[in-house]
């Protein structure tokens, strides 16, 4: 056994949770006001990333301006890509509505290896210092931040739905889109928005990982794993995203640690989550915070 | 009654039989026989690359035949389909490997050990529905990935895993001309099986649960039942097709069974027409040659001033990827119904030309 390594690995696992957390949020986000579910979450991290990336290179922007250009840019692209692709796809059965972000999905993938390559590509250094010391463990400066930056998103979105007016018409349009609009509310705007703030908060997520381990393809694998989390956690609940982030994250470097110093299988940390998330949905497909499903006739 | 040269310009069928039947006109039975008897010619023909882009459509027309069941006729979406592809792909080649089975009977083999796998991965789907099993079959997916790339004994790992060829009564199928007839009557024998089982109970109450499936449980349709035997019919079709591709490349590598290739499966569906048969082949045949059509475009345009722009070259794999997003988002904006639809108006189009109406 060893203590110092699984301390350290959940110590990554609540790193990453939280990143999974705050990518989780933004895909419930468009969950709960649109009723869509979106397979390309993972892109928006992609996208962001590759977008800064570039400015910070090609243009040698600082990193805070060219950040705040990519974060308008994102807000702008989710904006458009609802207005343009998914308006139209409002009344449509779920499975075509699925479809159409798994078809987006590939898309700016394929776009984003075609325009950027394969191959990661590491971000400049923006730290001066490389690791500080946190209760006696040497972390790096970027998971630092990246925690503190995950932290702050859900800080921020807690603010958003409890205090904004904007958050508060996008709660009651979740609630029932009929009752929001008689109130006054722009469905419309809510839906875009919604769009907009969740690839804007999840290119956020996208830099920051961009930042710590280099921008490449693999970012879009954050897509995938924030399933499981959001599923734990329940479909429709901010709150369980979060939680269900955190889970996963852990799990999967514990997962990592039982195979490296017992079982020897490889790989199983990446396959782990999925086992979880067919038994969340056999035994409870609600989730830890999700409300159930009731169905009158 | 009972077989008419053309269609008359409205629904006057006054019998369950002339509903249910498979050729409604004389003249759409005689072009069925006459394109499969041109099929039959084909060989002859084609050349080799044609051949061989029939033969692809042939082996993946079935699996997405099973998954148009699945999908187009049950109402259950699964993003798992290709992990069942390579599943048939490897259990026959491991049937006829390790046990010496004729690669004849290895091939259906194939598809019943595909369907009780895809029983297995079906059980979630009696609990769950819409995006929820969609996000089960998404697990199902990555953990037959997984399972292809631990289990060396059954995949041959890294390595990958040969296949022999076909023989049947002793004579060994050499070459891609009579592989070819082989498909086809696979192919043949699939989508009649398909079209067949639309015409009973058991068709009917997939369709019925598509529709409605509260009511259908009223009618007395057992869901449970239905929907596991409609994953089950979705693996079989997806087994024998792997197992069918399995023994025209005559290697299976643990790469390629992935997510998008499962995306694929369903592009084929959708851009064909869900809950149509005719409509699944139309499909198939649209994704295989719609990669070959970039790749003449990339070679007819190379040189030119674009391709120096855009480096159509190196990017080539990733246009493709890109088309094939392209093409499941904009038909299911424009054309939802698929392609199936599109040749139903066209055939109306032409039916009272030119008094329409």
């Amino acid at each position: 056994m060893d203590v110092n390594l699984l301390f350290q690995l959940t110590l990554n696992g609540l790193i990453v949770g939280a990143l999974y957390g705050a990518v989780g949020m933004c895909f419930v986000l468009i969950y709960k006001a649109s009723q869509v579910v979106n397979f390309a979450q993972g892109e928006f991290l992609l996208i962001g990333a590759w977008t800064c990336w570039w400015l910070l290179t090609k243009f040698q922007l600082p990193f805070i301006v060219g950040f705040f250009f990519t974060l308008a840019f994102m807000m702008a692209f989710g904006f458009i890509l609802q207005v343009v692709v998914l308006r139209p796809m409002i009344g449509e059965p779920v499975i075509a509505v699925i479809m159409v972000t798994i078809g987006l999905s590939i898309f700016f993938q394929a776009l984003m290896k075609w325009i950027f390559g394969v191959f990661a590509q590491p971000f400049p250094e923006i730290f001066a210092t490389r690791s500080i010391d946190v209760l006696g463990l040497q972390v790096r400066t970027v998971y630092v931040m990246s925690a503190l930056v995950s932290i702050g998103i859900m800080g921020g979105f807690a603010w958003f739905f409890k205090f904004s007016r904007m958050g508060l018409a996008m709660r009651a349009t979740a609630f029932d889109q009929q009752v929001a609009q008689s109130l006054g509310i722009s469905v419309r705007s809510v839906f875009a928005l919604s769009w907009g703030i969740s690839a804007m908060v999840s290119a956020l997520a996208g830099v920051v990982v961009g930042v710590a381990n280099g921008v490449s393809s693999a970012l879009s694998v954050f897509g995938i794993k924030v399933f499981p989390a959001v599923i734990l956690g329940g479909l429709d609940s901010i709150i369980g995203a979060v939680v269900g982030g955190l889970i996963i994250g852990v799990l999967e470097n514990v997962a990592h640690y039982l195979d490296s110093q017992f079982l020897g299988w490889g790989n199983l940390y990446q396959v782990a989550p999925f086992y979880v998330l067919i038994v969340i949905l056999m035994i409870r497909p609600n989730g830890l915070f999700g409300t159930r499903d009731i169905e009158r006739v | 009654m009972a077989f008419a040269i053309s269609r008359p310009c409205g629904d006057f069928k006054t019998s369950y039989g002339a509903d249910e039947t498979i050729f409604a006109t004389k003249t759409s039975l005689i072009f069925c026989v006459g394109g499969i008897g041109l099929l039959c010619l084909a060989p002859l023909v084609v050349g080799a690359y044609w051949l061989n882009l029939l033969i692809q459509i042939g082996y993946l027309g079935i699996a997405a035949l099973g998954l148009n069941v699945l999908v187009g006729f049950t109402g259950q979406i699964s993003i798992g389909h290709a992990a069942f592809f390579g599943f048939g792909a490897f259990a026959s080649a491991y049937l006829s490997n390790r046990f010496a089975i004729p690669v004849f009977l290895a091939i259906p083999l194939a598809g019943i050990a595909t369907t009780a796998v895809g029983l297995v991965f079906g059980v979630p789907a009696t609990r769950l529905k819409g995006l929820y099993l969609a996000i089960a079959t998404l697990a199902a997916q990555f953990i037959l990935d997984d399972f292809f790339g631990r289990a060396a004994w059954f995949t041959g790992g890294v390595a990958g895993t040969s296949a022999k060829s076909l023989s049947i009564f002793g004579h060994e199928v050499i070459g891609d001309r009579q592989y070819f007839y082989v498909v086809l009557a696979y192919v043949l024998l699939a989508y009649l099986a398909v079209t067949n089982l639309m015409r009973t109970r058991d068709g009917r109450a997939l369709v019925a649960i598509r529709d409605h499936y509260l009511s259908a449980e009223m009618m007395g349709v057992n869901l449970t039942k239905y929907r596991t035997l409609s994953f089950g019919i979705a693996a079989f079709f997806a087994g024998i097709g792997g197992a069918l591709y399995a023994h025209y490349l005559g290697f299976v590598s643990i790469e390629g069974f992935n997510i998008l290739f499962s995306i694929q499966f369903l592009a084929m569906v959708i851009i064909g027409g869900l809950g149509s048969i005719s409509g699944t082949l139309m499909g198939t045949a649209f994704m295989v040659l719609l990669p070959e059509l970039i790749e003449a475009l990339a070679k007819a345009l190379a040189g030119s001033p674009i391709d120096k722009a855009l480096s159509l070259k190196e990017g080539i794999a990733f246009l493709k990827e890109m088309t094939i997003g392209a093409a499941i988002v904009l038909f299911l904006i424009f054309e939802p119904d698929g392609l199936a639809h599109r040749w139903r108006q066209i055939r109306a189009y032409w039916k009272l030309y030119p008094f329409s109406y």
